[in-house]
């Protein structure tokens, strides 16, 4: 240990003598370009075809800008559009857009490329988020600057899909070879892009907004958790944009040279049961597997502790937020009451993923305790994962992070692999997207209670938002994982 | 000589055309369409399907496999799935990396196993050469992958002097990019140093039992004159011919560094493939490194040969 406390003296003296040397020969007003670690790379630039985080975390809020953004706190905040203005019945909302705007392909950004746009997600995207714009009945344009967008009906959930990708302002001429030559209006521009290592984003000069401060972002792709974490602490990277392992951060525990921002995100770790087969089509069953869980020593096992237990499918970024832990205490007497003294043997196929290989072994070890025993089937993940349970409903019990925004929905398509039906859950949700703010507040309450009680699935806890950075990494880094988007815009290196 | 090498042509071909058949049917075999990892979750039936009339992997297999084959003889790979950009030339581009990193490794074991073994050999009497004898079964027992994490751990992490990983094209930055392969070359020909030192010390040792070299050290010539002169041709065969599977080996062992180093070669491209089961690509890949691997054994047998004529 002594040995190891020198080395890591002599890496410091030497680290700060090469950015000693370093900084001499360059201006101290101009920030550095900054490299930033990634797990997944793109497999191509095209989001609007092509599934997958990897896609909108680089080019969405940096490249490619939507009419809002979302903010930290999960709110809509003005983006290409000024303001706007929504009709009094909730179905027609006027767009303000901003004037001075040109993508990076020279042409000016006007109405016709918002309606180009939005018509372009029904004719052209090929992912089925885009069935989110069904609800859009046309969009017209006013004048250059005014673009009007009228609902069939009235929808709460359509202005914060427009904050996702599905809002992505594209140009006219700019859309010819998506897969590589992205074209926004966004602070950064494509740069270069070496295939199987790194994409480089550089500065739009001609940005209509505040300038990015930092000339050039470097997203680096590890595919190897310690080759990330290796390259963070040789300064081959300034950010570690998510930490793969959360043991791993005592590397980093030194805040003289590395800062640590944990936040949340959008990701609930759901354990999901086959609502549709023995012995989970029994609610007595899945709700015994509720009180069988200590979920707070199993997120202490499984993730080092990081993230938050939740209770229900509803992150606490979302307005409408209730912690819902309460709803089954950890409980074995209750669970073996509730099973009757039965035991079961069950199929638990997981994704062979991290946090899934983990939490799968203290689930099977607690709910043994009360007579269920999980056969721990791990799956490589995506193909087979999502072949054998996804598709084929093929499990009894699984583990995945799911991490769309506001994806409760997806509870009420008695087709998804939870095979959960009950129909007041789809009524709830009807109700939340037409209704007021309040009304939906109220019925999106309801509705996180209502799967809570009936134990369509047990949340294991929320998928925390992990970012480690050098100490001279100054200005926003996200703390909360909410945006598809990982906004490099205020980021500044000393 | 020349119907010994048009018979080891013959087996080449006939081996390429078999290794063509049995990659296309295990890509077949392969759980998981690549149109729905594609599209992901949550794509709609509709979506997956013309996705796969797009990319031609809704037809018979026969006919996928004849277009593919037909391809390959024209030095055509397709166009990949995911990427939509042509398979040969983001093959080319990963190759020149490997195949750096690959010589690389083979340069470095050459040089610690020709003078250590022949070392070892000739002192195989005294603790000196017992010593290296022992290093090299240490050397044996260890896989490359963990030989470049140490490496790591020492070199960059602890020291900071190296790169942890990452790759600079020789044309950016000439002394980035030797910094950026010195750890990657040294896992790879460190363990590969090991395993051919042992193999060095035997052919040396046995060739050194040879009569000739009696007659000729009988001759007035010193041990190592008479070994020199003598021996060493005869010692290169048996090490030519491990060296041809060892570059196999070599090549395998090339494909976890990469993933250690994060260098963006062949068996990078090759594990993205997989997971995002780009068949094509990944199909392109295998067979380039089959019919590397039997070009391999087709020179080893060739230079073989050469060096023996008693074989032709």
């Amino acid at each position: 240990m002594r040995r190891f406390g020198i080395w890591m003296a002599l890496g410091g003296l030497l680290l700060s003598a090469a950015c000693g040397g370093g900084s001499a020969g360059t201006p101290a007003t101009a920030a550095k370009p900054l490299a930033v670690g990634f797990v997944a790379e793109p497999a191509n630039l095209d989001f609007t075809a092509t599934e997958g985080a990897a896609i909108p975390q680089a080019l969405l809020v940096n490249v490619y800008e939507g009419l809002v953004k979302l903010d930290q706190d999960g709110k809509i905040q003005p983006l290409l559009a000024e303001k706007w203005e929504v009709s009094p019945d909730n179905k027609t909302y006027t767009f303000t857009l901003r004037k001075g705007v040109t993508f990076t392909n020279g042409a000016p950004f006007t109405a016709d490329d918002v309606v180009f746009s939005v018509d372009r997600v029904k004719s052209d995207w090929k992912l089925k988020i885009k069935t989110q714009m069904d609800v859009v009945d046309k969009v017209e344009k006013k004048d250059d600057h005014t673009a009007v967008v009228t609902l069939k009906r009235p929808s709460n959930g359509w202005l914060y899909s427009m904050a996702t990708r599905l809002g992505a302002m594209f140009s006219r001429t700019g859309v010819a070879d998506l897969a590589n030559k992205p074209v926004g209006t966004g602070p950064y521009q494509l740069g270069s892009w070496k295939r199987g290592d790194s994409i480089q984003l550089t500065a739009n000069e001609k940005y209509w907004g505040t300038k990015p401060q930092v000339p050039r972002i470097t997203l680096k792709y590890f595919k190897d958790a310690t080759a990330m974490n290796n390259a963070l602490l040789t300064g081959g990277i300034d950010i570690i944009s998510a930490v793969q392992a959360p043991e791993s951060l005592a590397q980093f525990a030194d805040p003289n040279r590395f800062q640590v921002v944990e936040g949340t995100t959008n990701g609930e770790v759901v354990l999901s049961m086959n609502n549709a087969r023995p012995p989970f089509n029994d609610k007595k069953v899945r709700q015994a597997v509720r009180h069988a869980i200590d979920h707070r020593a199993l997120l202490d096992t499984a993730w080092a502790g990081r993230g938050q237990l939740i209770g229900s499918m509803v992150p606490p970024t979302d307005p409408w937020y209730e912690d819902r832990t309460g709803d089954y205490p950890y409980d074995v007497a209750k669970a073996k009451e509730l099973l009757g003294g039965k035991t079961h043997n069950v199929k638990m196929r997981i994704p062979n993923l991290p946090y899934a290989v983990a939490a799968a072994q203290v689930v099977k070890s607690q709910l043994a305790q009360v007579g269920i025993n999980a056969e721990i089937d791990p799956l490589e993940f995506p193909a087979r994962w999502l072949d054998v349970v996804f598709k084929q409903g093929d499990y009894d019990l699984s583990i995945i992070n799911h991490v769309e925004p506001r994806d409760m929905g997806i509870f009420a398509d008695k087709s998804y692999y939870f095979h959960y039906d009950n129909p007041e859950f789809g009524k709830l949700l009807a109700s939340a997207d037409s209704g007021t703010e309040e009304e939906q507040a109220a019925d999106l309450k309801a509705a996180a209670k209502l799967l809570s009680d009936d134990a369509a699935a047990d949340w294991l806890f929320l998928f925390p938002n992990l970012i480690v950075a050098r100490k001279d990494v100054t200005g926003g880094l996200p703390k909360n994982g909410i945006s598809e988007a990982f906004d490099f815009t205020a980021l500044t290196k000393q | 000589m020349i119907a010994y090498l048009a018979k080891r042509v013959a087996v080449l071909l006939a081996s390429t055309a078999t290794a063509g058949v049995v990659v296309f049917a295990f890509m077949a075999l392969l759980p998981g369409d690549p149109a729905e990892v594609a599209l992901g979750v949550n794509a709609t039936p509709e979506a997956v399907e013309a996705l796969r009339g797009q990319w031609g992997t809704d037809r018979p297999p026969l006919t996928q496999f004849l277009d593919w084959i037909g391809g390959l003889a024209t030095g055509d790979f397709g166009v990949s799935y995911v990427t939509s950009s042509p398979i040969g030339q983001q093959i080319g581009e990963r190759l020149g990396v490997t195949l750096t990193l690959v010589l690389g490794g083979m340069v470095i074991a050459l040089i610690v196993a020709v003078p250590a073994g022949t070392f070892a050999a000739v002192h195989h009497r005294n603790p000196l050469g017992a010593l290296i004898s022992a290093f090299s079964q240490v050397g044996i027992a260890v896989p490359a992958f963990l030989a470049g994490i140490l490496l790591v751990f020492v070199f960059a992490v602890q020291a900071q002097a190296l790169p942890s990983g990452g790759y600079v094209p020789p044309a950016e930055n000439p002394s980035m990019w030797f910094q950026s392969l010195l750890l990657p070359w040294l896992s790879l020909g460190l363990v590969q140093g090991a395993v051919l030192t042992r193999y060095v010390r035997s052919a040396v040792l046995e060739v050194m039992r040879e009569d000739y070299l009696r007659t000729a050290r009988a001759k007035g010539r010193g041990r190592m004159g008479a070994l020199w002169r003598h021996g060493l041709r005869n010692a290169a065969i048996p090490v030519v011919t491990v060296l041809g599977l060892q570059l196999a080996t070599l090549l395998i062992g090339a494909v976890v560094v990469e993933r250690v180093f994060v260098i963006p070669g062949l068996g990078d491209l090759l594990l993205n493939g997989v997971a995002q089961r780009d068949l094509l690509l990944v199909q392109g890949v295998v067979m380039l490194l089959v019919v590397a691997v039997l070009l391999v054994n087709f020179v080893v047998d060739v230079a073989y040969a050469v060096l023996d004529p008693r074989l032709r």
